[in-house]
């Protein structure tokens, strides 16, 4: 009859011991397995995974694309429109980083955000985890905290996989070196590199508000599909309302109106203005929507 | 021949051995209880007596629906304690509340000790649950999901917590399944990885909702031993069911709840006691039986075949089967069918166990 016991009774009868009344006691970073957990769990999960292969994909697209356009010498997007930098892509694989985040942050990277943001807590709802997270205890603040932070990461590493695909596709099939910058002044490849860096923080970060948003829809429902629903659909709304001139009034209060700044950080010296008020609106709508999840979750009857 | 028997003699057998184990579970229950508390004493002897109070704990929910109303339920500690009711009858919102996942309208429960949802952060630890079913995460296999509820609690070891994961999946059988994906489990698979999920630490309370659901009769077997084998270590088992048996076989005490209202509450031998036994004599002389039984005292005789039953008169029953013989009548089968627990319910609300509406 093993059971249980066999890990309980050493914390058991060593209640004269030291060691294992240590062991009893709870640790402060035990509280942290939670997220740790989850961020495995979220980033293991299948779902997860094809989110990513679809975004990598983007720069390989993007990259493919360009190279066999200009195959015969023409430059790229050199009548059309396109993101930013794409014309520069065949003088510098580098600049692949910046479009492919430039084309992929209005709709691709937020969208798998809110699929993941959406799903967080209403997800667990749907599966009826959520009660038994809750009687483990995991704690409401806690859960919600943890669910919070894996979506960041999840901003975060979304962002990245895509700049990481870029520079690779960019280094196969173009050219590196050094680079021009918007206001016209040559930097090495080195320090390119680093504002590559720096723009992808940046576009993580533009992804904070959105997040925030997101995890709020959750704790309105128990549906997951409900929730990324309702989060991608405010996402399109705004993201239209953005392009009607005469809503210039109110645009400065959407989530993704500062979002495109980051292309500030490719100035010499760097345009500084939209890139901090992009960061202080993301972090009003952080505070904002996530007192609203926190208010909403805290006092919510767990029925599912 | 006349052939003596009690028609329900192995329930009673059973229930009588659960009702030692809980007899001793009190005592038992004392030292973890304080050993396991890292919090001040106050409320551990408070919870000594208690491991569940509630007092007129009520639920409206939105929309007017009175599920539970004013509840005042006191589950002893080391009991094996039955929760009865229908369907609907408010047993899950009772759990829900008594968890913290719920807020009551108004009134008060406090868990071993403590009030509840305030202090689910100290008291859940100690607490197993599963509550309406298991619930898993299918991508993910049986040891992970147990993984990830045990990383769930901040008091849970994390040293610990693969051999606990690993003793727990033996414990209820399913350790050879434990690498698989969860979404391949059947029903009755997921209902021990959820039972499990409860095992994964001493816990001072077991709080089990319809745990038998979807089992096999050999599963069912398996949970209720399980469960007396846990109550005789000293936890105490809150035992949610709408299978009047189940709650004869394995429980010391019971509460009975229709339409959210709790009817009755005690120890399971006081409750089918409360219902008497009837007197039933097998013969082929019915008239006559029933003529006899009449002159010895017993009411309410009822003719029915070759079956002759009445409320047992207050005399010494080898005298009324001497008389029947005398009398010239034929005897079968004498004997006082004891009253089951259904009796008491029907008894108690006066209807059947059918659904609230």
């Amino acid at each position: 009859m093993s059971r249980a016991e066999t890990a309980e009774a050493s914390a058991g009868d060593g209640a004269a011991g030291g060691r294992a009344a240590a062991a009893r006691a709870p640790g402060p970073l035990w509280t942290l397995g939670l997220l740790r957990n989850e961020l495995t769990t979220t980033l293991r999960r299948w779902r997860t995974i094809a989110l990513l292969g679809v975004l990598a994909a983007v720069p390989v697209l993007i990259g493919v694309a360009i190279r066999i356009e200009t195959g015969d010498g023409s430059s790229a997007g050199g009548g059309g429109e396109g993101p930013a930098f794409i014309a520069q892509i065949t003088n510098n694989g580098l600049f692949l980083v910046f479009t492919a985040l430039a084309a992929t942050l209005p709709f691709f990277l937020p969208m798998a955000v809110g699929v993941v943001a959406g799903d967080s807590v209403a997800g667990e709802a749907n599966a009826g985890t959520l009660r038994y997270l809750l009687v483990a205890p995991a704690g409401r603040t806690r859960l919600l905290v943890t669910k919070y932070a894996t979506t960041l990461a999840f901003c975060l590493v979304a962002t990245l996989v895509v700049a990481a695909s870029a520079l690779i596709v960019g280094a196969l099939l173009f050219p590196l070196g050094e680079l021009t910058t918007i206001s016209g002044t040559r930097i090495s490849f080195g320090e390119g590199l680093g504002r590559a860096l720096l723009i992808a923080l940046a576009v993580a970060a533009s992804l904070v508000g959105f997040a925030a948003l997101g995890l709020f829809v959750s704790t309105l429902t128990n549906s997951g599909i409900a929730a990324m629903a309702t989060t991608v659909g405010l996402l399109i709304t705004v993201q239209i309302l953005d392009q009607i001139p005469q809503l210039h009034a109110v645009q400065p209060y959407f989530f993704s109106h500062y979002w495109l700044s980051f292309a500030d950080l490719m100035r010499d010296p760097v345009y500084w203005d939209d890139l901090v008020a992009n960061l202080e609106l993301q972090a009003l709508y952080a505070a904002v929507f996530g007192t609203a999840a926190w208010a909403r979750f805290t006092t919510k009857d767990i029925t599912a | 021949m006349a052939e003596l028997s009690t028609a329900d003699g192995d329930m009673a057998d059973a229930r009588g051995t659960a009702g030692a184990a809980g007899a001793v579970g009190p005592a038992d229950a004392g030292a973890p209880a304080a050993t396991g508390e890292s919090t001040p004493t106050e409320d551990t002897a408070d919870a000594g007596d208690t491991v569940i109070a509630t007092r007129g704990l009520t639920k409206r929910y939105r929309g007017g629906q009175l599920a539970v109303d004013g509840l005042d339920l006191a589950v002893p500690a080391g009991s094996v304690f039955g929760f009865l009711g229908p369907n609907g009858s408010g047993k899950t919102t009772t759990i829900r509340m008594l968890m913290g996942l719920i807020e009551p309208t108004s009134g008060t429960a406090r868990v071993l000790g403590r009030p509840m949802p305030r202090a689910a952060g100290t008291v859940l630890p100690h607490v197993g649950a599963l509550i309406e079913g298991p619930a898993l995460y299918g991508f993910l296999s049986g040891r992970d999901n147990l993984l990830r509820y045990d990383s769930a609690d901040p008091a849970a070891d994390p040293r610990t917590r693969r051999a606990r994961v690993a003793a727990a999946l033996d414990r209820v059988g399913l350790t050879a399944a434990g690498a698989k994906k969860a979404k391949a489990y059947s029903l009755g698979m997921k209902q021990r990885l959820g039972l499990a999920a409860a095992l994964l630490r001493p816990r001072r309370l077991l709080v089990l909702d319809e745990p038998t659901n979807g089992l096999d009769p050999q599963g069912m077997r398996e949970i209720r031993s399980l469960v007396r084998e846990l109550a005789s270590d000293g936890t105490t088992v809150f035992l949610s069911s709408h299978l009047l048996d189940e709650i004869e076989q394995v429980c010391t005490h019971a509460a009975v709840m229709a339409r959210g209202r709790l009817i009755t509450q005690g120890p399971v031998a006081e409750l089918a006691a409360g219902a008497r036994g009837r007197l039933v004599v097998t013969t082929p002389d019915p008239a006559d039986a029933g003529r006899v039984l009449k002159e010895q005292g017993a009411a309410d005789v009822v003719v029915a075949g070759d079956r002759v039953t009445a409320e047992p008169p207050d005399r010494d029953l080898a005298e009324v089967n001497a008389a029947l013989v005398t009398a010239g009548v034929r005897v079968r089968g004498f004997g006082v069918e004891r009253a089951s627990l259904e009796d008491a319910f029907v008894a108690l609300t006066g209807e059947g166990f059918d659904v609230a509406g």
